[in-house]
Formats: C-alpha cells, structure tokens, sequence
C-alpha cells in the first residue's frame, strides 16, 4: 500500500515558556518539532507497510528548515519525503495550504493519505478533512485504532463524543488520527545515518500549477485583523500547613453544589 | 441568513441559535437552522420556540452516524440553495469534520473554535478565537467570501431563550433523493461510551498528573470525579505512563477544556497543560511544591500531597 502522511512543523510546546509580564509565550527560540499527532499518524503508516508492504512518502509545507521534521521521518523508516516551500506560501489560511497540499499530492500514486487529527499550535483540524473533500476522497476523522487491512478498503475505529464507531472505508481514502492509534518508535542510529543521505524532493510554486491569487495571503479567505492579549494569571487564594484543611472545606463546599 | 449547522437537538446547537438571535438583531439577517442526522430529528420541532426563522431537516435512518461523503453532498447541496452569509457550527467532532469539508467544497473560509462573535460598525462579521496557548485572541474576518464559516467552543454561549414561535416562522423536512446516500464510507458498529463523561462537556473535571505517584491512585481521582458527576483529566505525563487513555489528556496535544470547577491534583502546570485549561471558570491547584506554575493560574491553591488532599474531600463530601 502506497501512503502519503501529511506532516507539520510546530513549536516545541513542551519547551515553550510564559513571559510573566505580558502572559504571552516566548517564541524566540522555539524548537521546532514534528507535531506529535503526525507522527502518531506516521507510525500507522509505518507499521500498515510493515504488514502489507507497499511505500510511505511524508509531505510538508513550509519554510525550508522544515526539512529537519522531514529528516526525522525519514529516520524512522518513512522512504520518501516532499517539501513544499515557497515565499509566495507564507500566510496561507487553511483553504490555501489545503489547495496547495492537494496539488502536491497529486504528483504521487497513493491508496491512502493519513494526517493528524489537530496541529499543535494552530489546533484547527481543517486541513486533513479540507484536503480530502477537494481531492473528493471518503475522509475518517478521529480515527482511534486500525482495525483491519483488507484488499481495497481499511476497517477503523473513530472515537466521537458519544461513542466508538467502526466504518469501513473503500481505499483511496484520507484518515485523521488521534494519538491513541499508534506508539511512535524512536529513530535508530544506522535511520539516522541512512536519513541524512537520503534526498528531499522539493516543490516550489511554479511545480504544481497555481496562480498566484490562489496561494499565500493573496489565496486565503480569512484575515486576522487583530491579535491581544488576555491576561488569566489568577491570584490563588494559598492555604498551606495548618490553613490546609480550611482550604479542603472550601473545596468541598464548592463541590457540593454538584455532588449527587 | 445566519445558518446553524448541527446533528442534533441539542445543547451545543441551543447556544448557537442564542448567539444568532443576538447577531440577528444587530444585522437584519434572518437565523435559520439545518439539522441532519438520524430518525430522532424528528422532534427538531421545538427548536421554532427559540424565535429562529427556519429549521430545514435532512432525517434518515442511513445518516443515524456521520457518514462523511453523504453528509457533505447534502449539505453541500441545501447550503447552496439557502445561500446564507454565515455558517455556525458547533466545534465538536461533527462540526469540525464536515465544516472544513464544506469549506473546500464551497472554496471559503472557516474560522476554528471561536470565542466570541460579533458584527463591527461597519458590518464586518469580527469572529474571535484563542491562539496558541489561550492568552493570545485573534480576531478574524473573511472579507471577501461567502458564506463565512465559523465553528464555535460548546459551552461559550448562553442558551437560546424560548421566546416562542416567530410569525410566519417555518419547519421543512427535505427529501433527499436515494443517489445522495452512495457511500464509500459503511458504519459496521456503535458502542456507546457509557460511564464515561466527556471531558469537553462535563461541569467538572478532577484532572491527575504525576504528583499522585502511582497509577492505582487513580480510582481515587475517578472516585471523586464520579462523586460530582465530573469526568476524569490528565496531564501528559501520565497519559505517556499508561496511567489512563488519551481521550482524557487536558493540552495542547490532548483537549481544550472550559469546566466551571477544574481540579488540578499534582500536576504541576507546564505550558503545554496551562493552555488547555486555563479559561475554566474555577480552578483548584492541589501540589506539593508551592512554587509549581499551576498556582498562577489557579482561585485556590493548597500546598500538600494531592492523594491524601483528595481522600480527605472525598471524605467530607460524603459525611455531610
């Protein structure tokens, strides 16, 4: 099975802090990393290929340093990586990185197309299903377990609100997935070695057939107009040592107004 | 016309359909409703008492699950014949499935997880979200396209009021034609999740990380959260150590949670937590160390062991 897993570079928030006076986050700095819901989702790739063979292909847009996320997945056993970058890209909403994710996988021969369920930083979720409905491709979101492969369609598990739905999807299809669906391995050192040898195809703007009012600020429907801050630091009330049982009683008296 | 876009009858839809009455006044635009799922819309009736215009209803035993691809032909298909200015949406696994599906269908633009909605003085539809790390708010507009597509956080907004029935306001089961329903996508099971609160619903959450020590004492943290009928969260760490499943982590890379009382019991606060907690209306901080972040961002904070703090409310709660 052919599979293109749709990766992003994000901050690293585990890494992230708080400036104290604004409350905002410090972005000088940041690590960059593959968004951790991606890389769940390229272990599923990984291991559907180790079961029924076939290839796995990553693909990002970005800046150019986001070949570093791409290294990575090559590290960990994906066989091919694409990054699609170009100036002309930055600022590109949902609806234009979709477009031009769409454009780019189209190059490829593929039976399935997996993303993760959210980025990290942007937490919209859009771009999975956004790509897949203008490829016309059956889309699962919140796919939570790969149940069975079968010959032309994949059997999944999607964990909603209220419950936990089994579908079958006939193949070429697009998944989001949760965390839950894989335990990423780590990279070996000999993935490592091989990874920095391999190549990093390249996509820029005049590849994949677009005008330039489709792509970047110029392609994207939405406009931030305004960005502030909010500040939420609260002021605890603080109950230590022997004030702590006072603090517990308040607790509780919070709490029986929903005890049942 | 502000469009509501939902599955069910339900709270997440009630909300969006108070916001719009509110819009509606501001704006002249009419608020209908477009429900489609499974036979139970069948009672999508009421929803003329909240003072909408319209409630149009796609329901049929074949649309009981999200079916992805046929949910999306028809809603493609009724949106472009009521041709509304704004779509809402409720920002849950329904909304933010087919919203962005709808949204490359209809080449516009879709705002995620707003806030807060409003209309300027000149009549640009402002819709406002939580950027990375819930501090910072964007406002958004989509000058340019049509319809403008938002999905909105449950539990943001107030409940429509039951203003009664509008004059002349109207209720229209639509037949859809049996092509609409083929699918590449077939539902084979459903199991309900019974016991389990959802955490992005639940009024309160009793949320776990490392500072419990050990993983049995985590029936103490469910004991408590079934006590107050809250649900159960975690921090990453313990999601990492199998302590419990991902479907509870509370973060940036788990879920976004706005509870009316948020428990924090020995989690220490780091960033990546703090962002998907911190707009809840009350939070309680229960750690060891005075000096863990989670104390900025908490009402009340008790410095000690956050299992025996955890025995001893349960023990007062019950002996009342």
């Amino acid at each position: 099975m052919n599979i293109i897993v749709l990766v992003k570079q994000v901050p690293d928030t585990d890494k992230v802090k708080i400036d104290p006076e604004s409350g905002t986050m410090v972005r000088e700095g940041f690590e960059a990393v593959m968004n951790t819901f991606d890389l769940h989702a390229l272990e599923l790739a990984l291991r559907i290929k180790e079961m029924v063979g076939g290839s796995v292909r990553v693909i990002s847009m970005g800046p150019p340093n986001t070949e570093d996320i791409l290294r990575e997945a090559l590290a960990l056993g994906a066989d091919r990586a694409t990054l699609v970058s170009d100036r002309i890209f930055a600022g590109s909403d949902t609806l234009a990185t979709s477009l031009v994710l769409k454009r780019a996988i189209e190059r490829y021969e593929f039976d399935l197309i997996l993303a993760g369920e959210k980025a990290t930083d942007g937490e919209t979720g859009q771009v999975g299903p956004e790509v897949g409905a203008m490829m016309n491709l059956p889309v699962i979101t919140y796919v939570s377990k790969l149940l069975d492969i079968k010959k032309d369609s994949l059997i999944v598990e999607r964990s909603v609100e209220d419950g936990l739905e089994e579908w079958e999807v006939r193949l070429p299809a697009l998944l989001t997935v949760s965390r839950s669906v894989s335990e990423p391995r780590f990279p070996t050192l000999s993935g490592k070695k091989r990874a920095l040898k391999m190549d990093i195809e390249t996509l820029g703007f005049s590849d994949l057939g677009l005008k330039a009012d489709q792509v970047g600020l110029r392609g994207s429907p939405t406009r931030v107009v305004k960005v502030f801050n909010v500040s939420v630091t609260r002021k605890a009330d603080m109950y230590e040592g022997k004030r702590v049982s006072e603090g517990i009683d308040r607790v509780v008296e919070i709490l029986r107004r929903f005890s049942r | 016309m502000i469009l509501i876009l939902g599955n069910k009858v339900e709270r997440s839809v009630l909300e969006l359909i108070g916001k719009a009455i509110n819009l509606s006044e501001k704006s002249g635009m009419k608020v209908g409703v477009f429900l489609i799922g499974g036979r139970e819309l069948e009672n999508a009736e009421r929803l003329l008492d909240y003072g909408v215009d319209q409630v149009f209803v796609v329901s049929d035993e074949r649309l009981e699950r999200f079916v992805s691809d046929v949910y999306l032909r028809v809603s493609e298909r009724i949106i472009k014949d009521m041709d509304p200015e704004i779509i809402l949406s409720p920002a849950d696994t329904f909304g933010r499935s087919l919203m962005p599906m709808i949204a490359a269908k209809l080449e516009t633009g879709l705002t995620a997880d707003c806030t807060e909605l409003d209309f300027d003085e000149k009549g640009n539809f402002l819709q406002t979200r939580p950027a990375i790390g819930g501090n910072i708010m964007a406002t958004i507009v989509i000058p340019y396209h049509k319809p403008k597509m938002a999905t909105v956080r449950p539990r943001t907004f107030n409940i429509a009021k039951e203003i009664g029935r509008k004059k002349g306001a109207k209720l229209e089961f639509l037949k859809i034609p049996d092509e609409y329903f083929e699918s590449n996508v077939r539902l084979l099971s459903f199991k309900e999740k019974r016991d389990e609160v959802n955490i992005q619903e639940a009024d309160v959450i009793v949320a776990a990380g490392k500072g419990l020590r050990r993983k049995e004492n985590m029936e103490i943290v469910r004991e408590l959260a079934g006590l107050v009928g809250g649900a159960v969260g975690a921090s990453r760490a313990i999601v990492d150590a199998k302590w419990i499943s991902h479907d509870h982590q509370v973060g940036l890379s788990g879920k976004t949670v706005k509870p009316k009382v948020y428990i924090a019991a020995g989690i220490s606060g780091a960033v990546q937590h703090i962002a998907g907690m911190q707009t809840s209306e009350m939070i309680i901080a229960i750690n060891k160390d005075k000096f863990a972040p989670i104390f900025k961002v908490a009402d009340i904070g008790i410095v000690a062991d956050a299992k025996s703090t955890l025995e001893e409310i349960i023990r007062r709660l019950r002996s009342r």
